[in-house]
């Protein structure tokens, strides 16, 4: 029996679903709406007409699935890949485990708590449908093999709900998510006022500024700033968390960084568990000195 | 407007997750709860919205009688009532949506149902999207903007190039993400006056898990010590160095 992966066009982790796909045993086959490249052995191009639409694409998932019986459906762990095979098992009535990491016969080991915690459950019988949890797998290369074009025939109520509008963000500095440094702070910053060191060694290095939960409930920084769980996952050359303790909810944000240098006050700080580098004492005191230092270094 | 938000009671898990002995669930002797960030955002959008145009809040939890704690917190936010289905099991999606179904049309109609993007513990990404199924309504997930007036919700997504916009006529379902607003800190006369809100619980049996959980695992840490480059500004020509070799510097 083969397995089916949604692809998304240009999307890295869709990749990265094939890679979950190709370990299950099988054909791989695609499907996609519009046009896409990917190394499956047969791609099916769903023709769908407009913008996205959640209901439209599962409808089109669903269809492929009653025609080529797959052992399972596989979709990448973004938001729309998590979105439209919820609508997929909503559909089909069947279970759904998101962002799984390994599959063994009928067992998953899937993520919880955004990955600080781990689940091996087991999907019952029949159909399976899973999505690949961001970054657990390494992207399939290869070439793509034959395409085949169908039409899905599509109700009214699988595009009641679509996009109608997509807005530009406005182009201000590096983002958050692509910068190769960020230098993030909590609440040992002590307040929107204290960033502005932060903001001086962020922009020596041509990085971010990322931040805590803690800071943006206080109102320091805006939500966008925020690493971490509920906020953006990040992962930079090097990780600087300046005044933050090392919840769980934060290091799932920022554990994709290749380094990690903390600076705190506490010794005893989790915060230097998960750290490459450690440097003990007033982030105040401290990022004032990187800075000038890199100055210096400069100007030499 | 009535609306209702469903939230999920949590533990706080801090610096380290402590399994229980079984490899069941959360050692959680020590730990507060709560809900997830998103919910709260969920809450906190709704009582802006009947604070605006009037109408009624509903806020529903499934969950072990301990949770009528997050219950009356989202009451402190300016929640109106409350629904407890009562259970110390931990349920799977499935079955989860399932008895919201029952309890929403229990008490329905809702104008609006909110709900997380995912929960924050088992994280499934799903039991909106299967209680609009159920229910027959258009959703929309992953809010971070709404919009709601006559009649209608327009509803904005962030993406990685900006924002998405769905427009959906009411009744209707979303999920949001924290983002969404920045929910306020109660006040304790607002504490006070959510003790005296109602708050109808009912116990429920749990069905069969179809995504049957066998154990937790703590993933394997990074295993590493941290190199300690110094104490207080003096460690900043070590820092440099280090920035150099990463060649970010
Ligand atoms: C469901 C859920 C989701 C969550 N999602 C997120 C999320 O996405 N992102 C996130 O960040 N949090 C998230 N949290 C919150 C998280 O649990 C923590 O509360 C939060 O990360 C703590 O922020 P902090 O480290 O800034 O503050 P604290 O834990 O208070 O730590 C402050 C640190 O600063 C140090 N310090 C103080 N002063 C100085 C100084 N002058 N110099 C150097 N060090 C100093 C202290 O030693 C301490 O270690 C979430 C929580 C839950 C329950
Ligand atoms: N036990 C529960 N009680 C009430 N609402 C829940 C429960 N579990 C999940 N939800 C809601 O469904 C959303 C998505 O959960 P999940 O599909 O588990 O990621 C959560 O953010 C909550 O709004």
């Amino acid at each position: 029996m083969s397995v089916l992966v949604l692809i998304e066009p240009d999307d890295e982790l869709a990749l990265q679903a094939v890679t979950l796909a190709r370990s299950l045993g099988g054909p791989v086959q695609g499907i996609s709406i519009g046009p896409a490249d990917a190394p499956v052995d047969v791609l099916h191009v769903a023709q769908v007409d407009g913008s996205y639409a959640p209901g439209a694409w599962a409808a089109a998932v669903v269809q492929l699935v009653e025609r080529l019986a797959p052992s399972a459906v596989v979709a990448p762990g973004s938001d729309r890949g998590n979105e439209v095979l919820a609508h997929v098992a909503a559909r089909l009535d069947l279970p759904l485990a998101a962002n799984v990491t390994e599959m063994r016969g009928d067992e998953v080991t899937r993520q919880r708590w955004g990955g600080s915690l781990l689940e091996e459950a087991r999907l019952g019988e029949g159909l399976k449908l899973l999505t690949a949890a961001p970054h657990a797998f390494e992207a399939a290369a290869g070439r793509a093999g034959a395409t085949e074009s169908f039409a899905p025939a599509l109700a009214e109520a699988d595009t009641a709900v679509r996009v109608v509008e997509s807005v530009g963000a406005s182009t201000g500095g590096i983002s958050l998510a692509e910068a190769k440094v960020v230098v993030s702070g909590g609440r040992g910053v002590g307040s929107a006022e204290g960033f502005a060191v932060l903001e001086e060694l962020a922009g020596l290095l041509g990085g971010a500024v990322g931040c805590s939960r803690v800071v943006t409930s206080a109102g320091w920084r805006p939500h966008a700033d925020q690493v971490g769980q509920t906020g953006t996952k990040v992962s930079p050359e090097l990780y600087v968390a300046c005044g933050i303790s090392g919840a769980t909810q934060h290091i799932a944000g920022c554990k994709g960084a290749k380094k990690l240098l903390a600076i705190n006050g506490d010794p005893e700080a989790t915060i230097f568990a998960h750290a490459d580098y450690a440097v003990i004492g007033d982030l105040h005191e401290i990022l004032p000195a990187i800075s000038a230092e890199l100055r210096k270094a400069r100007a030499a | 407007m009535r609306i209702l938000v469903a939230v999920k009671r949590v533990p706080i898990t801090g610096g380290r997750i402590v399994l229980t002995d079984d490899g069941q669930a959360i050692q959680t002797r020590h730990l507060g709860f709560t809900i997830s960030p998103h919910e709260e955002c969920g809450v906190e959008e709704a009582v802006r919205i009947v604070e605006a145009q009037g109408g009624e809040v509903v806020v529903l939890t499934l969950g072990p009688a301990e949770a009528e704690e997050q219950l009356r917190e989202c009451m402190a936010i300016g929640a109106d009532r409350g629904i407890h289905l009562v259970s110390d099991e931990e349920w799977d999606a499935q079955a989860t949506a399932a008895a919201l179904v029952e309890a929403i049309r229990a008490e329905a109609p809702f104008d609006l149902i909110v709900f997380g993007n995912e929960s924050a513990d088992a994280g499934n990404y799903q039991v909106g999207i299967r209680v609009a199924y159920a229910l027959g309504l258009p959703i929309v997930t992953g809010l971070k903007g709404l919009v709601v007036s006559d009649g209608r919700a327009r509803a904005e997504q962030e993406t990685a190039s900006g924002r998405d916009v769905y427009e959906v006529g009411l009744p209707a379902i979303v999920t949001v993400k924290e983002g969404l607003n920045l929910p306020r800190y109660p006040s304790v006369p607002a504490k006070l006056r959510a003790n005296r809100k109602p708050v109808a619980a009912q116990a429920v049996g749990r069905p069969p898990s179809r995504l049957q959980k066998l154990r937790l695992v703590v993933p394997a840490g990074r295993g590493k010590q941290a190199e300690i480059l110094g104490r207080g500004p003096e460690a900043a020509p070590a820092v440099v160095e280090i920035m150099r070799r990463l060649g970010v510097a």
